[in-house]
């Protein structure tokens, strides 16, 4: 992956606009946060596969850390410290927050085809 | 440098700010000021601080009830300072930012034109932390740029970010609310579901005036 280029990302989000996605949106600090470090809370969640349709979208921030707001007919989608995307993807947008051990902390990918 | 403000009478006050409670620590005294002093004060806040972590202490909130607690928090904070007129915008938490600026612009745009104001409070666009508070500054900045100079009213902002005197320089209006500090405190206090600071029950007049007695603002230029 590389580290986020905001520019690219926000083309990338105009094109994907208007259109029936599949969404994976997770945000964990791992199993092992409060084992540990019992003065962390252990906290994660997913969601996968839902379909979602947004109508305007952007990514903002100062590197390393963005965030991406995507606002659909009714409600809102929110992400905070993305830090890299997978370059090799044309047609699904993949986003990820890795921690400073390069660990995921944050992920907000979305499709047109369902994740695996 | 201005250590009080010019008078407080006769003004027509616009405050623009993201979330319930942003109005408490840095502005209420002065709009307690302003209004015991017969100005006219209209609150524009633009979300309800939906997605806040804060959820009272002892835990009385959760994600669900959240908004409509904080709607009342705020209206009960009005009351304590006194605003005579307050708006809720409908934004919704975290998203100013990235919302459509048509519509943000908008919004402030239409309440300008229709209040008149002859100041605006709002946040430091980029010295304010928050990106929501950035984002309403920002969004404040656009919409007076826009009016023709003769139009446009005074637009006073709060910083707060690290460091941000050594870029911005320091502070050009300083205001002596110390008359204010009770409505100040109350207003803090009506924000229950986001700040417990039972020492403020306990604290005299000489420690609250030290601490809320005093609130700085910068005049932002527009050429």
């Amino acid at each position: 992956m590389l580290p986020i280029d905001p520019e690219y990302i926000q083309q990338r989000i105009e094109q994907m606009k208007d259109q029936d996605l599949y969404i994976h949106l997770e945000l964990t600090n791992g199993a092992y946060a409060a084992h540990n470090d019992a003065s962390r809370h252990p906290a994660a969640n997913f969601i996968k596969n839902a379909v979602i349709r947004y109508v305007h979208g952007g990514i903002s921030g100062v590197g390393p850390y963005y965030r991406v707001g995507l606002k659909m007919e009714q409600g809102w989608i929110y992400s905070e410290g993305l830090t890299h995307y997978e370059e090799t993807e044309n047609d699904r947008l993949i986003l990820a927050g890795h921690d400073k051990d390069g660990k995921l902390v944050v992920a907000l990918q979305i499709s047109p085809y369902p994740f695996e | 440098m201005i250590t009080d403000m010019e008078r407080f009478d006769n003004h027509r006050v616009l405050v623009v700010l993201p979330h319930p409670d942003d109005e408490s620590f840095g502005v209420s005294g002065s709009l307690a000021k302003y209004v015991k002093n017969g100005s006219r004060v209209t609150y524009a806040c633009l979300t309800l601080g939906q997605m806040a972590r804060n959820m009272g202490s002892p835990l009385f909130a959760n994600r669900i009830t959240l908004p409509e607690i904080r709607k009342e928090e705020l209206a009960q904070s009005c009351r304590a300072i006194g605003i005579q007129d307050l708006r809720m915008l409908g934004f919704h938490d975290k998203t100013i930012e990235f919302e459509e600026r048509e519509l943000l612009d908008g919004a402030i745009s239409a309440l300008i034109e229709e209040l008149g104001p002859t100041v605006i409070y709002t946040f430091y666009p980029g010295y304010a932390v928050h990106p929501d508070h950035d984002a309403t500054g920002a969004a404040v900045v656009r919409c007076v740029e826009n009016l023709p100079a003769e139009r446009r009213p005074v637009v006073r902002a709060m910083a707060f970010s690290r460091g941000c005197e050594d870029i911005i320089g320091p502070p050009d209006v300083r205001v002596d609310v110390k008359d204010f500090v009770k409505q100040k405190v109350a207003s803090v206090q009506s924000h229950k579901s986001q700040f417990w600071v039972p020492e403020l029950k306990k604290a005299s007049q000489k420690e609250l005036e030290d601490r809320f007695g005093t609130e700085r603002f910068w005049t932002l230029k527009f050429d």
